[in-house]
C-alpha cells in the first residue's frame, strides 16, 4: 500500500511538472506552428531571479512572485526579439532566432553570473518530508501536485471561458480568419508568450526546488521534456500536452522503480524507445489537434 | 460606400488582378462574376486585408483601407465571409458567434440582441449552439460563417462563393437568406460562379476574366449580354 501511494505521488508530481512545461511550449506552437527553443531559458531566468534577490531580505513568496514575473517579461521579450521581426517572413529564420536568443540568455548568465551552480533560496517546507499511509514523501512533491492542479484548472478556465482564451484557440486553428473577425494578431501572440512565460516561471520554481541550485543550462532538460511530451501528446492539442506530460512521467517513474541499478543509467534510452513505439503507433501524437491550420 | 480603384494583386510575378475598378453603393447588392481563376477571390482577400495589394486603392465610406490589416478592415465596418467557409471547428457554434462579435465584446446587451435576431434568421444555429462547429453540415457551416460575420454588425458584407459545394436545395436557402439581408438594408458584394442565381438577387454585376473586368451593368443588362457564357467557357 505504502509503495503504491509512493508511486502515485511520484507520477503525479513529476507528471504535473512535465504537463505544465509541455503546456507552455504547445500554447505557442498551437498558434504560430513554431517551437520556441528559448523556452528553457525562461526557467533559467526564474531561477536566477531567485538567486539574485536572495540577499534582499524579501519574503520568499515575494521573491517567487518576482521570479514568475521575470519569466513572463522574458517570455514577451522572446516574442519581440526573436519572433515578431521575422515570423511572417521565414520559418527557418525563427528557428535560428529563437536558438540565438536562447544562446544569448545562457551566455549572459555564464558571463555575468557564473558557470557554477548558484544556490536558490527555498523555504524549509521544500526540504521537509511527510508520511502518508506509510509512504514517506517530500512535501515539495505535494506542492507540485497542488500547483499543477490549480494551474491546469486555471489554464482550462482561461482557454474555455474567457474571450481571450477562446480567441487564442480560434487563432490556433485559423489565424487569418480570427484576424478577419477583429482579433488582433499581436495581442494574441503576446498573450501566448506571456502565458508560456508564466507557466515556465512556476515550473522553474518547482523544478529548481528539486535541485536547489541554478546553472545556465538548467532549462535544457525541461525544454527537452516539454518537447517530447508535446510530441507524444500531439503537437497542437493543449489536452494532448497534458496527457503527454503525465504519460512521460509514468514511463520515467516506472523505469525508475523497476530498472536495476546497472540499467538505471540507461533510463533515457528506455524512455525514448517507448516514445518511438508510441509514435510508430500514433504518428500524430495521442490527441489530434484542430483539423485545419495555417501559419501567419 | 465601397470604392475599388485600379486594384492590382500579384503573386510573385503573376498578376492575378490587373487594375480593376468597381463600386458598391449603399444598400446595393453587387455581384462579381467570373470563372475559376478570374481573380475574384484575390480581389476579396485584398479588400479584406488578408492579401497585399500591389497597386490601386480601396475606400470604405471615404476612408482609405487599402493597406489596412484584417483587424482594421473589420473595425472599419467591412466583414468578409471567405470561400473556404472557415468555421473554427473545435469551438462550439456559440463560441464561433461570440468571436464574431469580438470588436463589440464589451457591448453585451447589443450582442445579445443581435444574436437573438440572427437566431430567428438561422434557427438551426440556435438549436446547435453547444455543438462543435466542425460537426455541422456544409450548409449549416455556411450559415454559421455568415451569421458570425453579421455579429460584427458590418455596414458592408463580402460573400465569397457562398454556394460552393452545397446541394441545390441548400443553395436555394442561402440565396433566400441573402435576399433577406439585402432587404434589411445591408450592402453586399457577392462573388459567385453560380451566375443565374447571383443575377437573380443582384442589382448590378461585374464580370471578371483573367484578372480584369470585362463587362458591367445591371443584372438585366448582364443577363442579356450574349457572350456571358463565353467568359465562363474561356471562349
Amino acid at each position: 500500500m505504502a509503495f503504491a501511494i509512493q508511486f502515485v505521488i511520484d507520477v503525479l508530481s513529476l507528471g504535473g511538472a512535465y504537463a505544465l512545461m509541455a503546456l507552455g511550449l504547445v500554447i505557442i506552437y498551437g498558434i504560430l506552428r513554431l517551437v520556441n527553443f528559448a523556452y528553457g531559458e525562461l526557467i533559467m531566468v526564474a531561477g536566477y531571479t531567485m538567486f539574485l534577490t536572495s540577499g534582499s531580505g524579501l519574503p520568499w513568496l515575494l521573491m517567487a512572485v518576482l521570479a514568475v514575473v521575470m519569466a513572463i517579461v522574458f517570455g514577451i521579450l522572446t516574442d519581440y526579439v526573436a519572433f515578431r521581426p521575422v515570423r511572417a517572413k521565414s520559418v527557418t529564420a525563427v528557428l535560428i532566432t529563437s536558438f540565438a536568443f536562447s544562446n544569448l540568455l545562457q551566455n549572459a548568465a555564464l558571463l555575468f553570473i557564473s558557470p557554477r551552480p548558484r544556490n536558490v533560496p527555498l523555504p524549509d517546507i521544500f526540504s521537509q518530508t511527510v508520511s502518508i499511509g506509510g509512504a514517506i514523501t517530500p512535501v515539495r512533491n505535494l506542492i507540485t501536485i497542488a500547483a499543477s492542479i490549480v494551474l491546469l484548472a486555471a489554464v482550462a478556465f482561461l482557454m474555455r471561458k474567457t474571450t481571450l482564451g477562446i480567441a487564442m484557440r480560434a487563432a490556433a486553428t485559423n489565424f487569418t480568419m480570427a484576424r478577419m473577425l477583429g482579433v488582433p494578431a499581436n495581442l494574441i501572440i503576446s498573450s501566448a508568450f506571456a502565458l508560456s512565460g508564466f507557466l515556465a516561471g512556476v515550473v522553474g520554481l518547482l523544478w529548481i526546488g528539486r535541485i536547489g541550485t541554478v546553472v545556465p543550462g538548467v532549462g535544457l532538460e525541461p525544454l527537452l521534456v516539454a518537447f517530447i511530451a508535446t510530441v507524444i501528446g500531439g503537437m497542437r492539442s493543449l489536452p494532448g500536452a497534458v496527457v503527454g506530460g503525465f504519460l512521460l512521467a509514468l514511463i520515467d517513474t516506472t523505469l525508475n522503480y523497476t530498472l536495476s541499478q546497472d540499467l538505471l543509467k540507461f533510463r533515457d534510452a528506455f524512455t525514448f524507445s517507448l516514445v518511438i513505439l508510441i509514435l510508430l503507433w500514433r504518428p500524430e501524437g495521442l490527441i489530434k489537434g484542430p483539423a485545419s491550420g495555417q501559419r501567419t | 460606400m465601397l470604392d475599388v480603384r485600379d486594384l492590382s494583386v500579384s503573386y510573385g510575378t503573376i498578376r492575378a488582378v490587373r487594375g480593376i475598378t468597381f463600386t458598391v453603393g449603399k444598400g446595393e447588392l453587387v455581384s462579381l462574376l467570373g470563372a475559376n481563376g478570374a481573380g475574384k477571390s484575390s480581389t476579396i482577400k485584398a479588400i479584406a486585408g488578408a492579401l497585399k495589394t500591389s497597386g490601386g486603392a480601396v475606400t470604405l465610406e471615404g476612408r482609405d483601407i487599402t493597406s489596412a490589416n484584417p483587424e482594421q478592415v473589420i473595425r472599419a465596418g467591412l466583414a468578409t465571409v471567405p470561400e473556404t467557409r472557415d468555421v473554427f471547428p473545435d469551438l462550439t457554434v456559440a463560441e464561433n458567434l461570440m468571436l464574431g462579435a469580438y470588436i463589440h465584446r464589451r457591448d453585451h446587451a447589443g450582442n445579445r440582441e443581435n444574436l437573438d435576431r440572427l437566431h430567428t434568421l438561422f434557427p438551426r444555429l440556435a438549436e446547435r449552439a453547444a455543438q462543435a462547429a466542425g460537426t455541422l453540415s456544409g450548409g449549416e457551416q455556411q450559415m454559421l460563417v455568415i451569421a458570425r460575420a453579421l455579429m460584427a454588425r458590418p455596414s458592408v458584407l463580402l460573400l465569397d462563393e457562398p454556394s460552393l459545394g452545397l446541394a441545390p436545395a441548400i443553395v436555394e436557402r442561402i440565396f433566400e437568406m441573402i435576399e433577406t439581408l439585402k432587404k434589411s438594408g445591408l450592402t453586399i458584394l457577392l462573388v459567385e460562379q453560380n451566375v443565374n442565381q447571383a443575377l437573380a438577387v443582384a442589382d448590378r454585376a461585374y464580370v471578371m476574366r483573367l484578372g480584369a473586368i470585362v463587362a458591367s451593368g445591371t443584372a438585366d443588362e448582364i443577363r442579356s449580354t450574349s457572350d456571358l457564357s463565353a467568359h465562363y467557357l474561356g471562349g
